[in-house]
């Protein structure tokens, strides 16, 4: 079957995310991932929502983090204090995924402004969760189309930490978690410096080539001594990612 | 105790211009129909509170009610940005305001110390993030037993908090189920406490003991609005009105537009206009 490559990268985004996680879900694209996840090869999988909707198992990918179809689907469903300071911050929950508008190469995030905060260009959403999902999940994957405007060398604004500086930078601020491990865009996959923290190419999606992705990418983008072909999507993957979104696209016109 | 009455009372005894308003709902139960009572009654320099400030706080700021906002994520939910908050923090109209800007947790944090009769709250967060070099009022403080540091953020004390609930009894005790977002701590942190409701009903016959119920003696008005959290939703009443969203983005984008939509849907209506969302009239 062909495929968009907004569909790779979510199904790209879907293929880590196993049975025993406990998935922080931020909205958007790692919605759409996470839910692909669970209908597919991670059934048991465990999805909140900061809106405090635990083990939630929605039929169409919501529009907001609160729609009535996280709750209806929920184990249980806690207060917003609650899910920030007993689960978050209480250490309960294995991944975060999170989104962005811009992103740096040791995988900073930046969805606060753009330009200088007293006098932005755009003011986007701001953090919400993100400083502390970004700080207390065991690990955090973040998922994003590549662009010159959303790779970006040097970020507007610092919205969460991912490696910092880089290197021990995490550490060194008293952080015991890992950090983010995983980046998955429209073209490749990304994944730290074991050392540096700093990101490299280590997977390459059908059909695009290494200097695409350099172009498509705002600071002098390395690739991993082995860089792999991520394997096409599946005729099952992309059957139930349509479907889902056929089910969302319907649920909310 | 809380005194039932209808909302143009509730919100002409409770709110003030000038006045610290929460508003709060976590995408379920937002207290739209107050809000625009709010609005038609003309309330000025307001700083009002939200974790999420969606179309409500939009609507407000493009209507001038607004001098400051304190905040933790601002858009449309899954659409894009509040052009209202963004015409209003990039060129000042309709009139320059001020933000200030936190993450959810200190944000939650904040409410829960607010309940909690503490001047702040801390927690372990924002952790090489930049909002501390922006907003004075996150500071730090030291653990006196371990000598860790964390973030310090002053409690909210609104004058008011504004909610909306699903049903209250006739004592004026308040019901609220589904997604609890911060409501509760909202509630007890403020001087006043507005609630909203589905329906007033003659006795709450809730199957749970540890439902969330707050007490006639934490509420000073209630007013019953059928469909008053429309277009955000009322668990077991109504969904969410996800097209509603939608079709806010063009509308919110261009200031005439706004305008002639805020006069014909807001100005020129009453909080009656919102029943033909409610479960009665609309679909459960």
């Amino acid at each position: 079957m062909d495929f968009t490559p907004t569909e790779m990268m979510t199904i790209a985004a879907a293929r880590p995310l196993r049975s025993d996680f406990v998935c922080f879900v931020g909205i958007g694209q790692p919605s759409a991932a996470c839910n692909l996840a669970r209908l597919t090869h991670a059934p048991d999988i465990t999805l909140i929502y900061e809106s405090g909707t635990i083990r939630t198992r929605p039929d169409v990918l919501p529009l907001s983090i609160g729609d009535g179809e996280l709750c209806d689907t929920a184990l249980t469903t806690v207060s917003v204090p609650e899910m920030f300071r007993y689960w978050l911050q209480g250490g309960r929950i294995t991944l975060g995924f999170l989104g962005g508008a811009q992103i740096d190469r040791f995988a900073n995030l930046n969805t606060t402004v753009v330009g200088p905060y007293d006098a932005p260009k755009v003011r986007l959403p701001g953090g919400g969760g993100a400083p502390e999902i970004a700080a207390h999940c065991g690990e955090i994957f973040i998922t994003m189309k590549l662009s010159p405007r959303g790779f970006v060398d040097r970020l507007d604004f610092f919205t969460s930490m991912g490696h910092g500086e880089g290197g021990d930078h995490r550490a060194r601020l008293g952080l015991g978690t890992k950090g983010p491990t995983r980046v998955i865009t429209d073209l490749c996959v990304m994944e730290p410096d074991a050392q540096t923290k700093e990101l490299a190419v280590t997977s390459i999606h059908p059909g695009v080539t290494r200097e695409q992705i350099t172009a498509a990418c705002g600071w002098p983008l390395k690739f991993a001594a082995n860089v792999a072909e991520t394997p096409a999507p599946s005729d099952e993957e992309l059957t139930v990612l349509r479907a889902l979104h056929e089910r969302t696209r319907l649920a909310h016109s | 105790m809380a005194e039932i009455c209808s909302l143009e009372e509730a919100i002409a005894d409770c709110v003030r211009d000038g006045d610290r308003v929460a508003m709060e709902g976590f995408t379920h139960l937002i207290p739209y129909a107050a809000g625009h009572e709010a609005i038609r009654q003309g309330r000025k320099h307001l700083t009002v509170y939200r974790m999420t400030p969606d179309l409500l706080y939009d609507q407000m700021i493009g209507m001038g009610c607004v001098d400051r906002i304190v905040f933790s994520w601002g858009g449309n939910p899954g659409v894009g940005s509040l052009h209202r908050l963004r015409d209003a923090v990039e060129n000042g109209w309709p009139n320059a305001i001020e933000i200030e800007e936190h993450s959810h947790a200190a944000m939650a944090n904040a409410y829960d110390a607010g309940a909690a009769n503490l001047p702040f709250a801390y927690f372990r967060g924002y952790i090489g993030a930049d909002l501390p070099t922006v907003n004075p009022n996150i500071k730090e403080v030291t653990c006196p037993f371990t000598g860790e540091t964390f973030a310090a953020v002053p409690a909210i004390r609104p004058d008011v908090t504004i909610i909306h609930a699903l049903k209250a009894d006739r004592a004026g005790n308040v019901l609220l189920e589904g997604i609890l977002g911060v409501q509760k701590e909202a509630v007890l942190a403020a001087k006043k406490a507005v609630v909203t409701v589905e329906e007033i009903v003659d006795e709450i016959d809730t199957a749970s003991p540890n439902t969330v119920i707050l007490p006639a003696w934490t509420v000073t008005a209630i007013a019953e609005v059928p469909g008053g959290a429309h277009p955000s939703y009322a668990q077991g009443y109504y969904g969410r009105d996800n097209a509603y969203y939608i079709a806010w983005d063009p509308i919110g984008r261009d200031r005439d537009t706004f305008l002639a939509w805020m006069k014909e849907n807001v100005l020129e209506q009453g909080p009656e206009a919102f029943a033909t969302h409610g479960r009665k009239h609309g679909k459960a």
